[in-house]
């Protein structure tokens, strides 16, 4: 559990900082659509899965990088808390 | 090519002071080094510096009727005026030079503002009716000139640059925050509006009257698309377009010195060289920009291209230090933030072309506007045939053939990017529908405007001045039309032919000319089958069937790539940041003309130098902020109000 909310934190703070210049004003909910909400755009999503990769030493395939894994906050951990990789 | 100054009383009644003139004029200097003067009377007083390339030895201004009661300055070239002189003469009028400004007073004579109907050319200029007590401001059709204007304390001040201005009168000097969202959100203020609050641009194809101190604006020319295209085959579309091109381009070659061209590696500037040499020029001067970053780098084309058309050629190879230690000297020139560094390396090239006698240079610069040539064209219309049936899985397919250019696209999945496209197929009725995506994405930028900021526009829509100036049948033409208007009516003049253009060639007195935009080609091309222009996907098609006999096969197939250079890279790749950035960037400065949050300013300075993935929105946040801070700077915090005045100012009468 513990685990969970820290990969969560970590993730909620990434996004912040990497793709709203740190602005802790805008509302951010977990099962948000990052690309509905215009957060992460046509190719920011290359940022967020470097990010994954280094941080939590996975490998982000190919076919992964699909927004069914990772367009969400909730949808990114579970996707990092599934991975085989890990 | 000249820089142009003056003002007009209307319910001032002191006299016009002939060291405001003088001062207006000399703070235009590098648009016109070869001779300066001045005009005035009791009512109103006009300024001009003066780049001599037509009738280099009469042509001198301003310049007047022959009863001296019309007078004129003028910025920019009428191409065809040795027709209109011809016409003028037959009419009964005498002629005293041989210039191109000339031929305007007699117009103006001879038609009043109507006169604008005759005029082929690129051109900014101001005519005082001694009689009427009426100064007429005009600027060309596609705003290839630029013209900037206020009316303060009773009079009218106006000038091809803003700075021309703030040095006649004591106008606050501020940064309008509303133009600040626009620019954060289009990469330009929406014409009238201006980088400063109470200073106004003459938008293009417009003209001014200014009597007893009212201000009159009016449009005399607007570009109209149809849903229903020209009844023509390609091959007659193919043959008028290419009568249409060597016509432009016999009338642009009219100058009495020499003319060069700048090459960029790619489709235009080669066709607008090689369709001159089917003219007769020979002996040609072509100019690129190299980078030393291989990403932006196109030299290898223009070799291919040098070889091909045997022309005798110059480049200067640009690192990121050029760019960083030449962007403070850019933004005094462009008069407004920018949210790309690309203005920087242009800039270099206009003085190696001066620096090589040479006062004109040709540009393929409109083409993409015109025929279709940038991507976001071909994304609206795979969004179109995508959007007829939304649930196709072959359709989006597609979207991967765009952007060839950006590596970071390229590399994402297939889903992300139908992810990201749908959410404009659900906005189809969005009059702004093809440029919505690229809006957003720059809007995102906004976050890091400080509260100051976002209150003064805290619900103000940046897309309120731009519904008010499009056609009122914008929202019934097909979306692809929608976007090729808004490309060649706002960014086309308001960041491409001023930031990219006039600003940075002008800052070392060359003259650029643009064979694509004279206007009956504009018109003729928003006329003609859209599939003729872009085939399938394939861009500029008719243009590439034109040069396919003049132009390398590498050159007619490669895919279109847009003007890019190193953005963020440029200010922070260097072992030794220059000084100026950490100024620009401090909390100090920040907090001081809080435009910015410095919290977020601070976290992006951070990303940008220990250089992480910095993506798009990243680049044209810290150009964007680098740029404000700088403007500021320049404009509003050490403004030289008393500047120095320039010896050797004629004095007409």
């Amino acid at each position: 559990m513990e685990q969970k909310e820290n990969t969560r934190d970590k993730i909620y703070n990434f996004i912040i900082e990497n793709y709203l210049f740190g602005d802790t004003d805008t509302e951010l909910k977990d099962d948000e659509s990052l690309l509905a909400k215009g957060i992460v755009d046509s190719t920011g999503i290359l940022e967020l899965v470097l990010y994954v990769e280094k941080t939590f030493n996975i490998k982000v395939k190919d076919e992964d990088m699909i927004p069914d894994n990772l367009d969400s906050i909730n949808q990114i951990v579970r996707y990092i808390n599934d991975s085989p990789h890990r | 090519m000249c820089g142009i100054a003056g003002i007009a009383n209307g319910a001032n009644e002191n006299q016009i002071s002939q060291k405001t003139l003088e001062e207006m004029i000399s703070i235009l200097k590098h648009r016109g080094p070869d001779e300066c003067g001045i005009y005035k009377d009791n009512h109103a007083g006009l300024g001009h510096a003066r780049l001599s390339i037509i009738d280099i030895k009469t042509g001198a201004q301003p310049m007047s009727n022959e009863d001296k009661s019309v007078w004129i300055t003028f910025n920019g070239e009428i191409f065809n005026y040795p027709e209109l002189r011809e016409d003028l003469i037959k009419k009964g009028h005498t002629f005293k030079s041989k210039s191109d400004t000339e031929v305007v007073i007699h117009l103006y004579e001879e038609h009043g503002v109507e006169c604008l109907q005759y005029l082929i050319g690129q051109y900014a200029f101001a005519i005082w009716d001694k009689y009427k007590k009426e100064m007429f401001l005009a600027r060309d059709r596609l705003g290839i000139r630029p013209l900037y204007f206020t009316n303060f304390s009773g009079s009218l001040y106006f000038a091809s640059e803003i700075k021309a201005i703030f040095t006649a009168c004591d106008i606050s000097r501020e940064i309008d925050p509303k133009a600040l969202n626009q620019i954060f959100t289009f990469w330009h203020p929406v014409s009238p509006r201006t980088a400063f609050t109470n200073i106004y641009e003459l938008p293009p194809g417009n003209y001014l009257t200014y009597k007893n101190n009212e201000i009159t604006i009016k449009q005399y020319w607007d570009l109209h698309y149809q849903n229903d295209m020209m009844d023509c085959s390609f091959a007659e579309a193919s043959e008028i377009l290419q009568e249409k091109l060597l016509e432009s381009l016999k009338l642009q070659l009219r100058a009495d010195v020499q003319i060069g061209y700048y090459l960029s590696g790619g489709l235009d500037s080669a066709s607008v060289v090689a369709l001159s040499q089917k003219l007769g020029s020979s002996n040609i001067k072509t100019f690129s920009v190299a980078f030393e970053d291989d990403e932006y780098d196109e030299s290898s084309y223009q070799k291919i291209l040098v070889d091909t058309l045997g022309t005798e050629h110059k480049e200067i190879r640009c690192s990121y230090e050029d760019i960083s230690a030449n962007f403070p000297e850019v933004i005094w020139h462009t008069e407004k933030p920018i949210l790309r560094t690309a203005p920087a390396p242009l800039f270099l090239l206009s003085k190696l072309v001066r620096e090589n006698n040479i006062k004109v240079v040709m540009s393929g610069d409109g083409a993409d506007e015109v025929l279709g040539g940038y991507d976001i064209f071909k994304e609206t219309k795979i969004l179109e045939f995508w959007g007829k049936r939304p649930d196709s899985k072959c359709r989006p397919l597609l979207l991967k053939k765009l952007y060839p250019f950006l590596p970071a696209y390229q590399s994402q999945s297939k889903e992300y990017r139908e992810a990201f496209f749908k959410k404009a197929l659900d906005g189809s009725s969005d009059r702004f529908v093809s440029h919505r995506a690229r809006w957003d994405m720059i809007s995102k930028v906004k976050l890091l405007f400080s509260e100051r900021i976002k209150s003064v526009i805290n619900g103000e829509s940046p897309e309120m001045d731009l519904s008010n100036m499009t056609p009122r049948e914008f929202s019934n033409w097909k979306p692809i039309n929608r976007a090729q208007y808004l490309e060649l009516k706002y960014l086309l003049p308001e960041y491409i032919l001023s930031s990219q253009g006039d600003r940075v060639a002008m800052a070392h007195a060359v003259e650029c000319r643009f064979p694509f935009l004279d206007h009956r080609v504009v018109e003729f091309c928003a006329r003609i089958p859209l599939h003729y222009k872009i085939k399938g996907l394939n861009e500029k098609y008719i243009l590439k069937r034109l040069m396919k006999e003049y132009l390398p096969k590498k050159i007619i197939k490669r895919a279109k790539k847009p003007y890019l250079a190193p953005d963020s890279r440029s200010f922070f790749s260097n072992n030794k940041v220059p000084e100026y950035i950490y100024e620009s960037l401090s909390e100090k400065n920040i907090k001081k003309y809080d435009y910015f949050k410095y919290k977020s300013v601070s976290h992006l300075v951070n990303k940008c130098m220990n250089k992480g993935v910095v993506g798009f929105k990243d680049n044209m946040a810290m150009v964007g902020i680098l740029s404000t801070q700088i403007l500021h700077k320049h404009f509003c915090d050490e403004f030289p109000r008393s500047g120095n005045v320039i010896n050797n100012i004629n004095v007409m009468r």
